[in-house]
């Protein structure tokens, strides 16, 4: 039986990192960004897998599962996070999250007059 | 066989101050249903009581220092110097918070459970010698920092802080983590002395290129941390959202830690490709400067100016970090502890005048406070100095002694870069206190309340600690330098 090479694994461990992180900056929907997130961490598992399955070591096994609990314990406040987000919203479109540049920009006239007088030394 | 696994009592007594912080943080969770409105000030006091007995433990294992759980927690001096800097980032947090929860009427016990679970993962990780404990560290701090930046569930802001610090802090993990499990295939090894061994032995055939690239991911995770630049983005947004006293928080405790772990991993596991990764960092210190310190000249919002002023100061302890020596480690600690106290000060002021609601947060609201309330005018004052970097603060000596380890690295054009950017970040510190102490009264100043016991007590101990530190910085100062030598 042919045994599937190291290289193999790690290359597809980082094109679903390069994935995720592609995910997360160019989806709009904040469930997607998640799970692109979550797409992310698991392709670190991989890595660990394949390298602990290499080296015939059980602690990169082990560190999967610390990743796991913390993916986990992620997911549960984020998207507790997430639903307040959509309650007091009604929207899961990431380009409507911009209430405070929108505060900020209608004060920036009156700002640059109000400090126009003071002079930089 | 396996008796070696079981820690020994004097391992367990070096993990003392995370003990105390769990076990109170978690019987808060357990008594919070129990307990009614009227006890909301008890958790406060039993956090601040917790913190100081974390903090005197902390000082206390230290006149035992050494390796715990197989050498993954290493508690020496330097480990001593951030527990502290963190537990007493947590005392200082809560003492404005009593008054700012009464104020926004929120929950007074998750508040408080958070606030120390989230303390507990930042001494975690400034012992942590390992990466994969780093890591469990990280997340302990930064998923209860997450709900604490949206604790007030209804408002949209704070919404939006959360899920903004949420997105970009698991983003920034992941990269860390990538880099983590790199290091692991290559070493075979996440125990930071192991690693540097494997990198410095040369036993690595082709993996030197897969070195940089997980020490270039670990840089891009951290980096995010600490809000340098080009990573900096989600830093104004989150703490102009989040509550005012969480605010201060976040600008102080996890990055202090996160400065930690990028001084103890790049100066111990990365030391020996120092060379590759210096210009990195020397590009970031300078971007943070330069970004931070000129997008702050336009804000009018004063949480997001001093989100601003928090980046560029991270620019000034990434420069203490491209030194590459001792003597910046050294530098680098003493900024942290010089910068928790003056720019949690300055949030407390913040949040002290804010009022219900935090509808004062604009520049011009300072108008008129040195009429109104002297003293606390006054203690700003202290602040504003001190983060300009004025003589007698403690911001001057943290500068002085970054500059200074810059210089004797031979990094002038950073030295020279930082120190015009210093002149810059002087306007719009200055500002505030001309709105104070020049102009008429405004609005916000004519329905200032009256200072309560905690927030005098938030701000004086600041400005105490502020003035120390300017002027007798040569106790801290020894200590950060005998604690600075990872590798001998």
């Amino acid at each position: 039986m042919n045994a599937v090479p190291l290289s193999w694994y790690l290359t597809l461990s980082g094109v679903l990192f390069t994935l995720g992180a592609a995910g997360f900056l160019f989806r709009r929907n904040i469930i997607t960004v998640f799970m692109s997130i979550e797409l992310m961490l698991n392709a670190v598992n991989l890595s660990f897998i394949s390298f602990s399955y290499a080296f015939r070591r059980v602690d990169g096994q082990i560190f999967t599962f610390f990743v796991m609990v913390v993916a986990a314990a992620e997911a549960a406040v984020g998207l507790a996070i997430i639903l307040t987000v959509f309650k007091n919203r009604n929207t899961l479109n990431i380009d409507d999250l911009n209430s405070m540049k929108d505060e900020y920009q209608p004060a920036q006239p009156e700002e640059a007059s109000e400090t126009a007088p003071v002079s930089v030394p | 066989m396996y008796a070696s696994l079981v820690p020994t009592s004097a391992e367990m007594i070096r993990f003392l101050p995370e003990l105390i912080l769990t076990v109170v943080a978690t019987l808060f969770m357990v008594l919070d249903p129990l307990l009614g409105r009227q006890s909301r000030h008890v958790y406060g006091h039993f956090s601040i009581l917790a913190l100081l007995g974390a903090m005197a433990a902390a000082v206390y294992v230290y006149r035992d220092p050494g390796a715990a759980f197989s050498g993954m927690l290493m508690v020496d001096g330097f480990a001593t110097f951030f527990r502290v800097v963190v537990i007493g980032v947590g005392i200082l947090t809560v003492l404005p918070s009593y008054r700012y929860l009464d104020r926004e009427d929120a929950e007074t016990g998750e508040y408080h459970a958070l606030l120390l679970f989230s303390i507990v993962g930042q001494c975690v990780m400034v012992t942590a010698n390992e990466l994969i404990m780093i890591f469990i560290g990280l997340e302990i701090s930064s998923i209860a920092s997450y709900v604490l930046a949206g604790y007030l569930r209804d408002d949209r802001r704070a919404n939006e802080a959360a899920l903004k610090y949420f997105l970009l802090g698991s983003f920034a993990t992941a990269f860390f983590l990538y880099g983590v499990a790199l290091i692991y295939g290559m070493t075979g090894s996440t125990n930071l002395a192991t690693v540097r061994r494997a990198i410095l032995g040369g036993s690595l055939g082709s993996a030197p290129i897969f070195i940089g690239v997980a020490a270039a991911l670990m840089f891009v995770g951290l980096g995010f941390k600490v809000s340098g630049a080009p990573f900096q983005i989600w830093a104004p947004d989150v703490y102009q959202g989040a509550p005012t006293p969480v605010a201060a928080f976040l600008s102080a405790g996890p990055k202090a830690a996160a400065f930690a772990i990028f001084l103890r991993i790049f100066l111990t596991a990365f030391q020996p490709i120092g060379p590759g990764w210096e210009p990195l960092v020397w590009v970031s210190a300078l971007a943070s400067m330069t970004l931070g310190n000129f997008a702050a000249l336009t804000q009018s919002n004063i949480k997001r100016l001093l989100a601003y002023s928090s980046i560029a100061h991270a620019g000034y302890v990434l420069v203490a970090l491209a030194a590459r020596s001792n003597v910046g480690t050294a530098a680098a600690m003493f900024y942290m502890a010089a910068y928790a106290f003056m720019n949690i000060g300055a949030f407390a002021v913040v949040s002290h005048l804010s009022g219900k609601g935090e509808r004062y947060l604009k520049v011009e609201d300072f108008a008129g406070l040195g009429a109104k309330q002297p003293g606390t005018a006054a203690l700003l004052s202290i602040f504003l100095l001190s983060l300009i970097g004025v003589p007698l603060t403690g911001g001057f000596f943290g500068k002085f002694y970054i500059f200074k380890a810059a210089l004797d690295s031979h990094l002038v054009w950073l030295t020279v870069l930082g120190l015009l950017n210093s002149a810059v970040a002087a306007y719009y510190y200055l500002r505030i206190l001309v709105m104070m102490y020049m102009r008429e009264p405004g609005e916000a100043a004519s329905r200032i309340q009256p200072l309560t016991p905690g927030l005098r007590a938030a701000l004086v101990l600041p400005a105490l600690g502020t003035l120390v530190l300017g002027i007798f910085p040569g106790w801290v100062l020894d200590f950060a330098g005998r604690s600075s030598v990872f590798v001998r």
